[in-house]
């Protein structure tokens, strides 16, 4: 299983600074979340970690490799090794899921058609979805339709997984499932798994590690007991959910009263 | 002066916007084309492609091919009549439909038809990740969903604007001799003394090629640059039938007094 370290990464939009001198450090065969507000860029940093997005600075390893200083045919290889979770699933909308499934494993590799079948039902039977097989994507809740993607991340067995707010937007049921199929997956398969996300309590139930990202820095980090008791004022505000502190409830404005009077 | 600078600062930044728009153009089509092509696998999506861009746009072609034949037909006999030349009605509509019509229609519809369809679908695939978590799969878009479009509309383009013409030569063969009257042994044998295969037909197929991988080129290249939103989409369905029809037309021009002056 592989490690991924992060090294004074630093990367902008435009003008807007989304990383200053980052430094993560992802160990091997466990849990880490990534956990920030929204828009702190933790999608951002996936696709950092998948070389979708070039950083301005630093370097990230995967493994023991310079993932941006990988030609393009190496770079595609390293990916086999990774598989991701988008936020919204992402799944091919005309394809079938046991084709979504079946996608990666028809593009790299050269196995029989009766072998990518069992394949394919072996993963899908690891979602509790076989029976859903040739449910169309537009057939599936979201809840399903996450877990269809995490069967296809699976598909070509990676040694690191990411996953992209996997528990936004799902009702309890779904998010039990989840939080269960992840932990499952990285006790029994040993991956590496890196979980981004702004849900407290279910992150902080299966990660081994977390960090809190804010205003482009590491603002806390630590085992989910340390973080939840750390007493900087913006890991509290954000592990405690208090509406007002360090991130303030109002966006940037002249005084209330002056503009309310003018 | 300050004024100056600044405007002439605006048109010089606005011209290199252009210039790196037709820059990462181009780059696309490259990286689309030139490629290590990987037959066993690229064949059934080509076919599929060719299904989306070339079957749906098969109705519209031949329906608006008929209509065009008969309009042509009609407003044919309706001149030709004057000057007791209805005999030449054949060669009329077979020359306006083969060397003109029939090219630029079929292009200007297919560039509304499946030029938008496809527009719409690779921006639908861009903006719902569809594109990115290819990527992240270590499967390029380029190959899987790009190429297999392009040529699927690079291909049907001349084989759509075949069918339309002999639709409308037929449209035109309904409205002048069947409705209208006219000698048929005259209609078809004055239209076969007078079209030549070098100078016209293939004057139309070349046009149509050109079309077709112009059209299609704007089309996945609006698709694949789509701004990832619903917004987005539309604005890039838009932007594609309004350049393409533009292109069309211009190329139509060009094309036509170089084949004419130079053949
Ligand atoms: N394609 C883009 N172009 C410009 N800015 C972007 C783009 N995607 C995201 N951003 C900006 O980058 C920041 C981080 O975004 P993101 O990584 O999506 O945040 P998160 O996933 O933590 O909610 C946000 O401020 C967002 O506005
Ligand atoms: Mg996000």
């Amino acid at each position: 299983m592989i490690p991924v370290k992060i090294n004074h990464l630093s990367f902008s939009r435009n003008s807007h600074v989304v990383f200053n001198d980052v430094n993560i450090s992802i160990d091997p065969g466990k849990v880490t979340a990534i956990m920030g507000p929204s828009g702190t860029g933790k999608t951002t940093l996936l696709r950092l970690i998948g070389a979708q997005l070039r950083p301005d600075a630093g370097q990230i390893l995967v493994g023991d490799q310079d993932i941006h200083r990988l030609s393009q045919k190496e770079l595609y290889l390293a990916r086999r090794k990774m598989g991701m979770l988008f936020q919204n699933a992402a799944l091919f909308t005309n394809l079938s899921v046991f084709e979504n499934v079946a996608f990666p494993l028809r593009e790299h590799t050269q196995l029989s058609e009766s072998m990518i079948r069992r394949i394919v039902l072996m993963k899908l039977q690891a979602v509790g979805l076989r029976g859903a097989r040739d449910l169309m994507p537009s057939e599936l809740s979201g809840g399903m339709s996450r877990r269809v993607a995490l069967a296809r991340a699976i598909a070509l067995d990676p040694q690191l997984i990411m996953y992209d707010e996997p528990f936004t937007g799902q009702d309890p049921i779904s998010m039990a499932v989840l939080v269960k199929l992840i932990k499952d997956l990285n006790t029994i398969l040993g991956i590496t798994s890196v979980i981004v996300s702004h849900d407290v309590p279910e992150t902080s139930s299966i990660s081994d590690y977390i960090y809190l990202i804010s205003d482009g820095k590491v603002a806390g980090k630590g085992s989910p007991a340390e973080v939840s008791v750390d007493s900087s004022p913006e890991v509290k505000q954000f592990m405690h959910g208090l509406p007002d502190g360090v991130v303030p409830f109002h966006y940037p404005a002249k005084d209330y009263r002056e503009d309310i009077l003018s | 002066m300050m004024k100056i600078m600044n405007r002439l600062e605006r048109l010089g930044s606005s011209g290199l916007t252009i210039c790196g728009n037709f820059g990462r153009c181009g780059i696309f089509l490259l990286r689309t084309l030139f490629r290590k092509p990987r037959f066993k696998k690229s064949f059934p999506l080509l076919i599929d492609a060719l299904y989306f861009v070339g079957v749906f746009s098969l109705i519209i072609i031949v329906l608006s091919g008929l209509f065009i034949g008969m309009v042509v037909g009609l407003q044919g006999y309706n001149t030709l009549n004057k000057f007791g030349a209805l005999a030449q009605l054949g060669q009329l509509i077979a020359l306006s439909v083969v060397r003109e019509l029939g090219p630029v229609v079929t292009a200007l519809l297919f560039a509304g038809r499946a030029g938008s369809a496809l527009t719409a679908e690779i921006g639908l695939m861009k903006t719902t990740e569809q594109l990115s978590s290819m990527e992240m799969m270590g499967v390029d878009p380029l190959w899987r969903v790009i190429s297999p479009r392009f040529w699927a509309g690079f291909i049907s383009m001349p084989v759509l604007s075949c069918i339309f013409s002999a639709v409308a030569i037929y449209g035109g063969y309904l409205v002048g001799v069947q409705w209208l009257g006219i000698d048929a042994g005259s209609f078809w044998g004055n239209m076969q003394s007078s079209v030549d295969f070098y100078d016209d037909v293939m004057q139309g197929i070349i046009k149509s090629f050109v079309f077709g991988f112009v059209v299609t080129w704007i089309a996945v290249f609006q698709g694949f640059d789509t701004v990832p939103t619903a917004e987005g989409i539309s604005r890039a369905t838009t932007r594609t039938v309004v350049y393409s029809s533009l292109a069309i037309l211009a190329l139509d021009f060009a094309l036509t007094s170089v084949l004419i002056g130079g053949w």
